[in-house]
């Protein structure tokens, strides 16, 4: 098994898990690293899996270091909200191990659908991180190419994207591109608040119906904005999976060990021609649902402190040192390039141009349209005749 | 030459036949496409020779339909989706405005969405509610879509090969009342040099008056010319065929002649096609105008039910009606 693999399997072993406190009482939740930073060697899952991962320790310290950055860089980002230079910002804050854990566990040709929170995704997809600030400044909707990456654009209509992952993932399947080792997986992220959208349930109902090479991964936060999670469902999100004939698997979203291991032996089965799975990642958003939101308003300060004992990060950061995987002059080092990164990071959003008003007119059609280029000419006119005017 | 007298229905199985044949990326999806054909049996025989995989039998999910066919899009395949019936689009109505419509332009031309929509759209055949209705201005008023609809089988037969070879999404209505009537259709006419998808087209020159429609309307048009000819005046009929670009170069020439426009669809009056036509004729042929622009259309009403759709749908003598009062302005 190569090194970095999670060594998921399902060949019948059923090696009870070293003690586990569930961060939850749910003792379906897959977790290796508690709260505390102990390691858990092996998990088995409701369903026989079972779940472990074999890191070197450079890979360990990678994982560290994309959560710390991400964090700091999405940290900035809401600063740069507050100083009017983002029009808003949707903070993953706490939901750092879901997003890397998942987002590390995808393969160079997998595919992946996002909403528009999973920063921590784009940056394991290699995708400069001020793409989606260009978004939230208002210069473009997006600028990255999503085949290029791997990675498609933002979301921002709730879980419209399951059903592209699922025809994405469809075309996966025509293109004879399952049933290998480096066969393709397609995984859709959508949150707790989206699992109750018409389009997630079709999208359900699809993937099992093609057995679509998809990895259903929904991010629990708790909260839809201010609704909580027993507004959206009466059951715990991944049981829903078996209703529509695939298998569902809570895992702990704040662990990032456990998130890849559930995540990556999800997608091998898809690349496999397994089909479709969910996996619930249980966590928390740590902040506002964007920096619009006053989540004071409708969630009390105990609350959030139980989930801080949980941070991804803190748990992460123990570890290495329990197992002396890192240094204190590892912690620092990482530390400033978060704060270098942040920095680049502020200094090119601020040099971001507008964009020419124009180009409003761009790429409307493939083909274009007698109408716009009419709209066009017509606006430049107009503008043409400010041209020289003091005022 | 292989020209043959088809219905407007097999001048369309043909099309999508051919456009399967060119393209091995063309796949065609939708409720009951496969062994049924489509309930219109648009389809018929193309899952057979085509396998399941190309002529793909959905679950019963419009929302579903749409939005898979935009991953099937991004991954480079040209789905061709069909909606059963107009009047159950609205499910897909969010995946076709905020996401079919608009990816093109999010990603700054990086994506396209080669994706034709078929509709079968508009009443006359006694169907019972939601079954009728005409909701080209929905489309036709969403950015980033175009909006044609065929009225003839030669038509038929083209649009339908144009509207998949393009790389914009286009919604494609295929007036349902005239599936079964039939035409002269030149099959192997080559597709680049037809004429163009997004251009009106006269249908019937005349003097006096333009009437103007589209779909179904067009042979309510023509007939209603005929009649008015009978009685010595000449009607010219535009077949408007692209809703979304409106092409009105040509309507603009015609008005110019005629000083007479009358707009006729099946669709309400209110904020309707007719009404954006009206606005850019008397902006372009102001001068030229003998009377207003006029409008036949539904009425502001539900669609109603089938033992009233006669007295809902602009017919001959509603038109002519219009035309005479174009004449007493």
């Amino acid at each position: 098994m190569a090194k970095g693999d999670p060594g998921a399997s399902t060949r019948g072993r059923r090696a009870a898990p070293r003690s586990r406190k569930a961060v939850t009482g749910d003792p379906e939740l897959v977790q290796l690293l508690t709260p505390a930073g102990e390691r858990i060697d092996s998990v088995t899952g409701p369903d026989g899996t079972e779940y472990r991962v074999d890191f070197t320790d450079e890979e360990y310290r990678g994982l560290y270091r994309d959560l710390v950055l991400v964090r700091k860089l999405d940290a900035e980002a809401t600063a740069l909200q507050r100083q009017g230079e983002l029009g808003i910002w949707a903070s993953l804050l706490g939901q750092e191990a879901a997003q890397v854990g998942s987002g590390r566990a995808l393969r160079t040709q997998d595919m992946a659908f996002p909403t528009y929170r999973e920063h921590g995704v784009l940056y394991c997809r290699g995708i400069d991180p001020i793409m989606p600030l260009g978004l939230f400044r208002g210069v473009d909707q997006g600028g990255w190419d999503p085949n290029e990456f791997k990675f498609n654009m933002y979301t921002i209509v709730i879980g419209a994207q399951t059903l592209h992952a699922t025809g994405y993932a469809m075309g996966v399947t025509m293109d004879g591109r399952t049933g290998t080792d480096d066969g393709e997986a397609v995984i859709a992220y959508f949150g707790d608040g989206a699992s109750s959208q018409g389009d997630v349930n079709e999208s359900f109902v699809w993937a099992g119906v093609f057995n679509a090479p998809l990895v259903f991964f929904c991010q629990n936060n708790q909260y839809a904005i201010s609704e909580p999670l027993e507004r959206q469902t009466r059951i715990p999100l991944y049981r829903r999976a078996a209703g529509f004939g695939f298998p569902g698997t809570r895992v702990d979203g704040n662990d990032v060990l456990a998130t890849y291991a559930v995540t990556r032996h999800a997608l091998d089965n898809a690349r496999h021609g397994q089909g479709p799975s969910l996996i619930e990642a249980y966590t928390y958003r740590m902040g506002a649902h964007t920096t619009s939101d006053d989540p004071t308003r409708y969630r009390i300060a105990s609350e959030v402190e139980a989930w801080q004992a949980k941070d991804p990060i803190a748990r992460m950061k123990a570890f290495l040192e329990r197992e002396k995987i890192a240094d204190e002059g590892f912690f620092t080092d990482i530390d400033e390039q978060a704060r270098r990164e942040a920095i680049d990071l502020r200094e090119r959003v601020l040099a971001m141009p507008d964009p020419e008003p124009v180009t409003l007119f761009d790429h409307v059609y493939p083909n274009g349209s007698p109408l716009l280029d009419e709209q066009r000419a017509q606006f430049s006119r107009y503008l043409e005749s400010f041209e020289g005017s003091v005022h | 030459m292989a020209t043959e007298t088809l219905t407007l229905g097999k001048a369309l199985n043909i099309g999508l036949r051919k456009a399967l044949e060119n393209d091995p990326k063309v796949v065609i999806m939708g409720e009951d496409v496969g062994k049924l054909g489509g309930v219109f049996r648009i389809t018929d025989g193309l899952q057979k020779d085509f396998g399941d995989q190309r002529v793909i039998d959905t679950p019963l999910a419009e929302s579903g339909i749409i939005g898979t066919a935009v991953g099937l899009a991004i991954r480079g395949y040209r789905p061709v989706c069909e909606i059963q019936f107009d009047g159950f689009v609205y499910p897909a109505y969010d995946q076709i405005v905020s996401q079919v419509a608009k990816m093109h332009y999010r990603s700054r031309g990086k994506l396209n969405i080669p994706m034709v929509i078929r509709i079968p759209f508009g009443g006359g055949i006694g169907a019972v509610e939601h079954h009728s209705e005409s909701p080209e201005a929905y489309f036709a008023h969403t950015a980033g879509l175009k909006v044609v609809s065929c009225a003839s089988p030669q038509d038929a037969y083209v649009m339908i090969q144009q509207a998949i070879v393009s790389d914009d999404p286009i919604v494609f209505l295929e007036p349902k009342r005239r599936y079964w009537e039939k035409g002269q259709v030149d099959l192997d006419a080559p597709l680049a040099e037809a004429y163009p998808l997004h251009a009106a087209r006269v249908a019937r020159a005349g003097t006096d008056a333009t009437l103007l429609a589209y779909g179904p309307m067009v042979r309510t048009c023509l007939d209603a010319a005929a009649a008015a000819a009978e009685d010595g005046r000449d009607l010219e009929v535009i077949d408007l065929r692209t809703l979304s670009p409106l092409d009105l170069g040509v309507v603009y020439e015609s008005v110019r002649r005629t000083g007479r426009a009358v707009v006729v669809h099946e669709a309400p009056s209110n904020v309707g096609l007719g009404a954006e036509i009206a606005a850019r004729i008397t902006e372009e042929c102001f001068y030229s105008l003998e009377s207003p622009v006029l409008r036949v259309t539904g009425f502001d009403t539900p669609y109603p039910a089938a033992r009233m759709e006669e007295e809902y749908l602009p017919d001959l003598d509603r038109v002519l009606d219009a035309v005479d009062r174009t004449f007493g302005w």
